[in-house]
């Protein structure tokens, strides 16, 4: 039985919180601007939050289960974060209070800008993105900004491997650049010659992520950049898969100018259920002065009894304010403790250990799926979920069969280079029990799809909800309760 | 997979009636299959409209993918299918009937000649799907 | 703390099974020269040490809780029920991400499409996205979504000076270098909405006006809607949603687009953020708006159930033809915002925007008697407003803290001419001791 929708709860009359009255003289209402009717539902405290406990409970989670969604590290979001973001200091903290009142607050945001800088091997960084694509945004508006001080604005392309994420395109797209997709070659890097035929003075930007949406680390990646900065173009690192370079390798270091960190993928903010993100921006030296500010710095030095004085700061040339205030602070404050209780030697073993159970799943399910790019993979791994003898199967129906072992589906139909594809990224945090149960049930799965592949494409059978008519939502469009707008208060 | 002899077709899956000097467009069943169940049609162009060979003039959704339609051929806006804003679902049951997309007055006939015919069309879609 | 579970037995089995004989063995790709590079970074802390060091830095934050706050400007206190609390801290919630698997997704799912039914009874408008980042760059998808809307006709766009100086930054920074003019923002600030309606003409493509206006003023903007469709041009109207547990809403004058600042309906100040973009249009104009969509539908085994719809305007599969490049938004807060309107649901909202109303009021009255005090404008206005002081704002406030009162927003530094101008905010939170407290002291430390 459904959970019934909340305008469907409660009744006239009834409701979850009481507030004071107000304690003093009443003032006239604003004539002809007051509302007739607040069509909001009636529930009382119980209901409401029976209610949304009742859906909680149906949903699959990290803490409920294995979670291996490709592209999006659904690691463990530690629960200490839940506690340091919320100390009364920071949640009661006004955006717009003196930065003298607000020492603490710019303490975390100042050295999370250090950390990032020391971890990705930039010269400056800026908090203010409020996820990836919009520090995907916030780094393409730089290098335009960047082409365009030093009369450069005639570069008006941006190349993109086939296998990039979505938001690469849409972004250059939306910051007025054509683009220009570059094909990936046999090996499953990007096609090196297609990138530097594209190599001119019209070229912008390049925008690369390494490792790639197949999880594997670009082997010309030097060469790439090499071309790009030759012809005077700048190089964007998607930092979507930065778990997988944690220690293992700077991409300031490898001559990328400018790159996004995901802090709710790498750095362990919770995603909460599509949000909210975090999107800090990296950069080399070159294009400091253009970040989105403000940003942190020191406006008077510590000494041994006082730590130093931290204020505002605005880049001279910044391309302005990309959202309101300063970004997502609360996931700061998470990334931060998390950073803290890693140290340099603990984000190596992140890393280490995501990409050392990318490829144990890689070796344990090769033969009963197909590789497509059969070589050591990092923190993710990409298999083809489809066989010539089982035609009717598709990577959708072996996503959903893995419900029914208890498992998140694997991310699907990405990257679109390769067909019917299972993008798999088990993160560091999962057991290696884990993993063996998740390949038993990837080897069952391939097995019952040649055998009775029914199973598969009728699958799920344990959950609560069956497939969804994704046809009929989309033909015959719902998108919220029906309101009652005409219903006279009760009150 | 259904590939009418009496067509005209483009790589980008759109066929051709000609009849006279005006002729219907439309996707094929190839594209129909590819795109699953159609759920929204959009057309770009609207009847008197010129547009030119390779010109976007309409564009259809599924539930998983988008897709320009490009005019096959020079030609005159006379009428779009209207209707399939409603019943965008004809293109999966009737994408050569009912489903057609517009009807053109043709400009440039010479450039009909350089698309493909059925077979040609059906080698290079199961080219495709191989 | 590590939260890596291998045992090195696990390690070792693991390694064996790939073939190699070290983890390092793994990373023979990447290139030597960079490989394995030296962090320094501080020494890793125990959760235990981490609490207390995270606690030493909140500590230095003087917290407007400590305090007595008439600080709002974009970001406003207001009391926030315990069970909003109660349901952001299920795991099932926070650790899950977008809900693109729906049979095992349906509680995010059925979250958001609550969400966007009680945004869509609140603002009185049609068809809610599942949240935006905030309210500035959902007024700048407003912006995105007119462009879509015209298909690339009509590049002007009307920007009210009342909208929060912020936003209208974050405007900028999205379309800067595009082809859009902007126009209105240096209007009188007095002048009204009767204004704007002046600069429509044959190329506007969007009006964008705020509501209540920075400065807490509140207009019926029937009449510039009225106006705007006249000229084929649409009207976006920004809101606080406090606001609209009061006020008429502005689907009721004929607005367009509705975006706003969710933080008001149960979202901590947080330094300023993460907070919550709203976003809303008319069901016309659906296959324009950014974001995410939740829609009803039913499963295979005929139960209602929800999924992301209308996917094909987004990023992942338009790719450079999308016209915006969202992915993740702000799911969590968008939750907060839902439990919270549950929670007050039609009479509690009502009360809270009651109670700013009459507090603010009462606080301007008594203000306006002090000498040397005025409101710099005379027109209605929710729970903010400005006055007019005998001494620098900024000024007035380092005065005003010294006793214990975070001040309003000296308006100064965004507008010039208003160096002695404060934008104050009352909320349910401030009692009427504290207004008292603030009245007797700015008569107090003005004149000193």
């Amino acid at each position: 039985m459904p959970e019934p929708l909340i305008y469907d709860l409660g009744a006239p009359g009834r409701t979850g919180v009481q507030m004071p009255a107000p304690d003093v003289p009443l003032a006239d209402l604003p004539t002809g601007l007051v509302r007739d009717n607040l069509p909001l539902p009636e529930l009382s405290e119980l209901e409401a939050l029976r209610h949304l406990t009742r859906l909680s409970q149906l949903n699959h989670s990290i803490l409920t289960g294995f979670y291996p969604l490709g592209s999006c590290t659904m690691k463990y979001n530690p629960i200490i974060n839940e506690e340091t973001a919320r100390l009364g200091g920071f949640i009661h903290a006004h955006p717009l209070q003196p930065a003298e009142m607000m020492q603490g607050s710019l303490a975390i945001m100042y050295h999370l800008q250090e950390w990032l800088k020391e971890i990705g091997g930039f010269a400056a960084v800026s908090l203010q993105p409020a996820a990836g694509a919009q520090g995907e945004l916030a780094g393409v508006l730089m290098i335009k900004a960047y082409h365009a001080s030093r009369g450069q604005s005639q570069r008006n392309k941006v190349l993109i491997p086939d296998s990039a994420h979505g938001t690469n395109p849409a972004t250059s797209a939306m910051s007025g650049y054509r683009v220009v997709e570059i094909p990936s070659d046999a090996r499953g890097n990007l096609d090196l010659e297609a990138l530097k035929a594209e190599c001119d003075d019209t070229l912008a930007a390049f925008m690369l992520t390494n490792p790639n949406t197949l999880g594997l680390f670009e082997e010309g990646v030097q060469e790439a950049i090499e071309a790009v900065h030759a012809a005077g173009g700048l190089v964007y690192g998607d930092g979507a898969n930065m778990n997988a370079l944690l220690g293992i390798a700077r991409p300031g270091d490898l001559g990328i100018d400018v790159l996004h960190y995901n802090l709710h993928k790498t750095f362990t903010t919770p995603h909460g259920g599509g949000g909210p993100g975090s999107g800090p921006v990296g950069v080399a030296a070159h294009l400091a002065d253009f970040l989105p500010g403000p940003i942190v710095g020191i406006e008077e030095e510590g000494s041994e009894e006082m730590g130093p004085v931290y204020g505002w700061h605005q880049p001279p040339k910044s391309i302005g304010r990309l959202k309101g205030f300063h970004g997502q602070f609360g996931m700061h404050v998470r990334a931060f403790t998390y950073i803290l209780m890693q140290g340099a030697e603990g984000l190596r073993s992140v890393a280490e250990h995501a990409v050392l159970n990318a490829n144990y799943l890689r070796v344990k399910l090769q033969g009963a799926y197909k590789v497509p790019y059969d070589r050591v993979c990092m923190h993710e791994v990409v298999l083809e979920g489809r066989w010539a003898d089982a035609p009717d199967i598709h990577a959708l129906d072996i996503a959903k069969r893995l419900m029914d072992f208890g498992f998140h589906p694997p991310t699907n139909y990405f990257p679109l280079i390769v067909r019917e594809a299972l993008m798999i990224e088990p993160t560091e945090t999962e057991s290696k029990e884990v993993l063996d149960a998740f390949i038993e049930a990837m080897l069952t799965i391939a097995e019952e799809a040649h055998s009775t592949p029914e199973v598969l494409q009728q699958a799920p059978h344990t959950t609560k909800y069956g497939r969804m008519d994704e046809v009929k939502a989309a033909r015959q469009l719902v998108l919220c309760c029906e309101i009652p707008r005409e219903v006279s208060s009760e009150q | 997979m259904n590939y009418p002899a009496d067509l005209k077709y483009t790589k980008n899956d759109e066929w051709v009636r000609v009849d006279g000097d005006t002729a219907i467009v439309g996707v094929s069943d190839y594209a129909q299959d590819q795109l699953s169940d159609i759920v929204y049609v959009d057309f770009s162009a609207a009847a008197g409209a010129q547009v030119a060979q390779g010109a976007t003039f309409a564009g259809v959704e599924s539930v998983k993918a988008a897709a320009d339609i490009y005019m096959p051929v020079d030609g005159e806006v006379i009428e779009v299918n209207g209707a399939l804003a409603q019943t965008p679902e004809a293109i999966n049951s009737d994408p050569y009937g009912a489903a057609w997309l517009a009807k053109i007055k043709l400009t440039n006939p010479a450039q009909l000649d350089a698309l493909m015919d059925a077979a040609a069309y059906e080698a290079y879609c199961k080219e495709r799907s191989a | 703390m590590t939260f890596v579970p291998h045992t090195e037995r696990d390690r070792q089995q693991m390694l064996e099974a790939i073939g190699v004989k070290t983890i390092a063995d793994l990373f023979e790709a990447v290139p030597q020269k960079f490989r394995f590079p030296k962090l320094n970074l501080p020494a890793p802390l125990t959760e235990m040490e981490a609490l207390g060091e995270l606690k030493g830095i909140a500590e230095a934050n003087e917290s407007a809780d400590d305090l007595v706050s008439f600080l709002g400007a974009g970001a406003y206190h207001h009391y926030i029920p315990a069970g909003v609390d109660s349901i952001l801290r299920r795991g099932e919630y926070y650790t899950a991400y977008t809900p693109y698997q729906p049979e095992i997704s349906q509680g995010t799912l059925q979250a958001i499409f609550e969400y966007q039914s009680l945004i869509v009874a609140l603002t009185g408008m049609e068809v809610s996205n599942a949240s935006h980042y905030d309210g500035a760059t959902a007024l700048a998808e407003a912006v995105n979504m007119s462009r879509a809307i015209h298909r690339g006709a009509r590049n002007k766009i009307i920007l009210s000076p009342g909208i929060h100086p912020q936003y209208r930054e974050v405007v900028h920074t999205y379309e800067d270098g595009g082809d859009l003019q902007f126009i209105g923002e240096d209007l009188d600030l007095s002048a009204g909405p009767d204004a704007l309606i002046d600069m429509i003409d044959e190329h506007t493509g969007l009006v964008c006006v705020a509501y209540p206006d920075f400065f807490g003023r509140v207009y019926d903007y029937t009449k510039l809607a009225e106006a705007a469709h006249a000229k084929g041009a649409l009207l976006a109207v920004s809101v606080n949603p406090t606001a609209l547990g009061l006020l008429k809403p502005p689907g009721e004058m004929g607005a367009d687009i509705v975006t706003g600042e969710g933080q008001p309906l149960g979202i901590p100040l947080s330094f300023g953020g993460p907070y919550l973009g709203i976003l809303t249009t008319r069901n016309q104009y659906v296959r324009q708006i950014a974001g995410r969509l939740v829609g009803e539908t039913v499963d295979s085994r005929g139960q209602r159930g929800f999924v992301l719809t209308l996917s094909t305007r987004e990023q992942h599969i338009k790719r450079e033809k999308a016209s915006s490049n969202i992915c993740t938004n702000q799911g969590l807060m968008m939750l907060a915002a839902t439990t919270y309107m549950s929670l007050l649901g039609k009479s509690g909202l009502r009360q809270v925007a009651e109670s700013c109303y009459h507090k603010a009021h009462y606080a301007a009255a008594e203000i306006a008697k002090l000498k040397g005090f005025s409101l710099k404008f005379k027109d209605a206005f929710f729970h903010e407003f400005v006055i007019e002081c005998p001494i620098p704002a900024a000024e007035l406030n380092l005065r005003l803290l010294e006793l214990g009162i975070v001040g309003g927003y000296a308006l100064g530094t965004e507008y010039p001419g208003m160096q002695n101008c404060m934008l104050l905010t009352v909320t349910e939170l401030n009692s009427k001791e504290e207004v008292d407290y603030l009245v007797e002291t700015l008569a107090e430390v003005a004149h000193a």
